[in-house]
């Protein structure tokens, strides 16, 4: 291995690590906001014990979403550096702006929600959650207006003078069409992530407590004080979240999937794995399982659907798709000399790697479509007041967040790797964008060090969170408003 | 003046906030072993309250002042993207020690309380002491070696390696910056807390205020004679003044004055800094035809007018809204204030 595959190997690592945190944060500070919200507006005791509960899971989990995310702003420069060079001028300011709006807002007023409990009037309180969770949507909404320039660059032009290219329309960088279907898709999959973390972290106490309260030698008091109620009503909500956001992520995918046909048809046809052009007239099929190599000759497709690739991609049921042999040549004519010195030593070959796309194309969708329908059925065994304990339910709790959260990571090494050979599509390959000056050994180290903590972080992070699952929600305690506060009274809530 | 150099002011600016903020962050961090430690407390119970009252005088506000290096790194690499690239493929090892650190030290901050076990607090302070002295030591490290130039040739890339940075003067640039960090960190736990916890922490700052006050004005002075020119000279000058102003007002018990003193030191520091470099961003000790100037490392004045619209509207905010959080929490804080320790089995019914 050289140091651009362990560049590019470190880099999968770090970002994916990290965008396990991402949407749980994004969808979670959502969910806290609205219960915290409904404590205000209505004064049920459930709303914030509910509140409360789910917060302190979501600080866990925000603090290694934080942290993680520090070392990839120092990693476009760290490994990435004539990348960094050559784009500065157009990812910097997203970058920049990412973090001047956005983590300011998140950072600040997570603190003041963590520390504010008896400090600032209930009303602010609440609000303090939403502006974090606006911090998060900002956040992701810059950092993908970044991500969506190396998809489909616009608003810039290229300097020969510089070797670089130039921003010339920050609003087009901003509006990019692939950004403005992106920020959507990746809105709605973090709010399922949300929804079915709540979903599946309740329905596991809702079963507790209801095989608690059914036990022979509960008593009448246990019944009475019992969470089921509680949980249930959390469960409900997580999984209409997960329901309704599912569709979203649905939604979106589809038309993404059009405009990925449009801007990069190559990453359509890697997707698929289909090497020949299906002309207009006829309707590609989509393949949902298949054995054998994906090289275009021994590939054996055991379920397919006909001519629902071409409808993904065009929108039309005969629509034509074009297949990887096409374009490879058409790529290798049209960047045979683009005059960029930085593409100058290109690879030849314009393909990504097609198994890769291919599985994770399709294991986004299933994760997708099995966390739904978890949450669909959820909210039917749950009519009507009831409260399960089915032992399935429990390997269901477990799973419903784990679907979504991974669904997100295969869809971003889909949507990655598939851009592949290209760091900028069109403009810079990923070869021609690692350090000059950083050598294989220090590389070796970075990764090392990042994966063996990053491995030991994710153990403690677990632990920590199923333990403060498994404590539950607090009892309620009505809180102070500031005026009420003796001054040497022990704090509401301290380190 | 021009947009290459107003955003080389606004970086100045952007260090500032992040150096005089986490600066006392990265000092509490370094003086948990300290205050909260044999030298000060009466038993472990004390030290353990000791260390609690220490970590809650930065509590709500430490992850809001982390964010001034991300800006700034952002800024950099938006601003002057040769400087962001150059810079930090170069310092690779000592950025990737400093990332480390602070992983440890902020997972140590939100959870050390989550436990109430003292072997996973244990755990926890060793990260968050040694993740505050290590990114305090090599930023002084890091910053320094850019002030006073490193080997960068015809390319814009750095060709030494991590031992470049470790010369005497860098070293020094190190010791000033943990030895600043712990006299600002000291005073600020001073003015945030009450009883024995803010009467030890002043005398630990007299103690840390005469050798970073020695070891300060010696790095002023190399640099200075170095590289100096007037304007250099007087920021160095206004720095050495308020620090020693800070330690007098430390000695008479006036916290609020001397932590005025000492924030302004290290504002007046980094204007040094930034003084010595301009028209430089990174100056290459192999030929000065090869420095990185606010000018050839910059990026076009199209993102910098885009740039410079949106920090003139949005850092005018962010300052309000955070000033506010120091508003909110202002009150000093002891051992009274804190709650016991969190219980982890299941709340009772």
């Amino acid at each position: 291995m050289d140091a651009t595959d362990l560049a590019r190997w470190q880099f999968a690592i770090t970002t994916v690590y990290h965008f396990l945190f991402v949407p749980v944060t994004i969808g979670l500070s959502f969910v806290v906001a609205v219960f915290h919200s409904a404590w205000v507006r209505t004064a049920n005791p459930d709303w914030l014990r509910l509140a409360k509960f789910f917060g302190k899971l979501f600080t866990i989990n925000f603090a290694l979403g934080l942290v993680t995310g520090l070392v990839q702003e120092f990693q476009f420069g760290m490994n990435w550096s004539d990348y960094s060079r050559f784009v500065g001028d157009i990812f910097g300011a997203p970058l920049a702006i990412e973090a001047l709006l956005a983590f300011f807002l998140e950072s600040t007023f997570l603190g003041l929600w963590i520390f504010g409990w008896g400090r600032i009037p209930q009303r602010l309180h609440a609000a303090t959650m939403w502006i974090v969770h606006v911090g998060t949507l900002l956040s992701a909404y810059f950092i993908l207006a970044a991500n969506s320039f190396m998809q489909h660059p616009v608003g810039y032009r290229f300097n020969p003078a510089t070797g670089r290219a130039e921003l010339t329309d920050f609003w087009a960088v901003l509006t990019n069409k692939v950004q403005l279907v992106t920020f959507p898709h990746i809105a709605f999959s973090a709010y399922m992530v949300g929804g079915a973390v709540v979903m599946g972290v309740a329905l596991h106490l809702m079963r507790r407590e209801a095989r608690r309260r059914s036990e022979p030698e509960a008593t009448d008091r246990d019944a009475a004080g019992s969470d089921v109620s509680l949980y249930r009503r959390a469960t409900r909500l997580g999984a209409a979240l997960t329901l309704v956001a599912g569709l979203g992520v649905a939604a979106t995918g589809d038309i993404q999937g059009k405009i990925m046909t449009e801007v990069q048809p190559m990453k359509m046809a890697a997707a698929e794995a289909l090497y020949e052009t299906s002309p207009a007239g006829v309707g590609a099929p989509f393949s949902v399982l298949t054995i054998g190599s994906l090289d275009g000759q021994r590939a054996t497709p055991l379920i397919e659907v006909p001519r629902l690739l071409s409808f993904l991609a065009t929108g039309s049921f005969t629509g034509e798709v074009r297949g990887i042999t096409d374009l490879k040549a058409e790529y290798a004519a049209r960047y045979g000399a683009s005059g960029n010195p930085l593409t100058a030593d290109r690879e030849t070959a314009y393909v990504p790697n097609i198994p890769t796309t291919y599985w994770t194309f399709r294991l986004m969708i299933g994760a997708g479509v099995a966390a739904a329908a978890i949450a669909a059925a959820v909210l039917w065994l749950t009519r009507k007041g009831r409260a399960p304990t089915a032992r399935w339910l429990l390997y269901a709790a477990v799973a419903a967040p784990l679907l979504p959260v991974f669904g997100n990571s295969f869809g971003w090494i889909f949507t990655e790797v598939g851009r592949q050979p290209w760091l900028v599509f069109g403009l810079m390959t990923t070869a021609t964008g690692v350090s000059p000056s950083v050598s294989v050994g220090e590389v070796i180290t970075s990764m090392v060090v990042y994966t063996l903590l990053y491995g030991a972080l994710a153990v403690v992070e677990v632990k920590l969170f199923l333990t403060y699952v498994r404590r539950g929600a607090e009892p309620f305690e009505a809180p102070k408003e500031p005026s009420d506060l003796d001054e040497d009274a022990p704090l509401v809530f301290a380190y | 003046m021009d947009l290459p150099t107003l955003w080389f002011v606004l970086l100045a600016v952007l260090w500032t906030g992040y150096l005089v903020l986490e600066g006392f962050d990265f000092g509490v961090g370094m003086l948990f072993p300290v205050l909260g430690g044999r030298a000060f407390a009466a038993d472990a119970q004390d030290a353990e309250k000791r260390r609690r009252v220490l970590l809650n005088t930065i509590g709500p506000v430490w992850d809001g002042n982390e964010v001034w290096v991300i800006t700034a790194g952002g800024a950099t690499f938006a601003a002057f993207p040769h400087w962001y690239a150059t810079m930090f493929s170069g310092f690779y090892l000592p950025l990737l020690l400093i990332l480390v650190a602070l992983i440890l030290r902020n997972l140590g901050i939100d959870y050390r309380h989550k436990r109430p076990e003292q072997a996973w607090k244990g755990r926890w302070d060793k990260a968050i002491f040694w993740g505050s002295l290590a990114p305090a030591f090599l930023w002084g490290v890091a910053l320094t070696n850019v002030v006073r130039g490193v080997p960068i040739d015809a390319r814009k890339e750095f060709t030494g390696n991590l031992f470049t940075l470790l010369g005497p003067v860098g070293l020094l640039g190190g010791l000033v910056f943990v030895a600043l960090f712990l006299t600002h960190g000291a005073i600020f736990v001073a003015l945030k807390t009450d009883g024995p916890v803010r009467a030890d922490a002043r005398r630990v700052a007299a103690l840390t205020g005469t050798v970073a006050l020695a070891l300060a004005g010696a790095l002023l002075l190399v640099l200075g004679l170095g590289q100096g020119k007037p304007a250099s000279w007087a920021t160095s000058a206004v720095a050495a003044l308020a620090f020693a102003a800070a330690l007098l007002a430390n000695a008479r018990g006036r916290e609020g004055w001397a932590f005025t003193g000492t924030a302004v030191t290290i504002a007046s520091s980094v204007a040094t800094y930034f003084l010595l470099l301009y028209p430089n961003v990174m100056p290459s000790t192999i030929s000065p035809a090869y420095n990185l100037t606010i000018d050839n490392a910059a990026s076009t004045s199209y993102t910098l007018t885009v740039m410079s619209i949106v920090a003139a509207v949005f850092t005018p905010v962010v300052v309000l809204y955070q000033g506010w959080t120091y508003w909110v929490f202002r009150k000093r804080l002891t051992a009274q204030h804190i709650p016991e320790d969190v219980h982890l089995q299941a709340a009772a019914r």
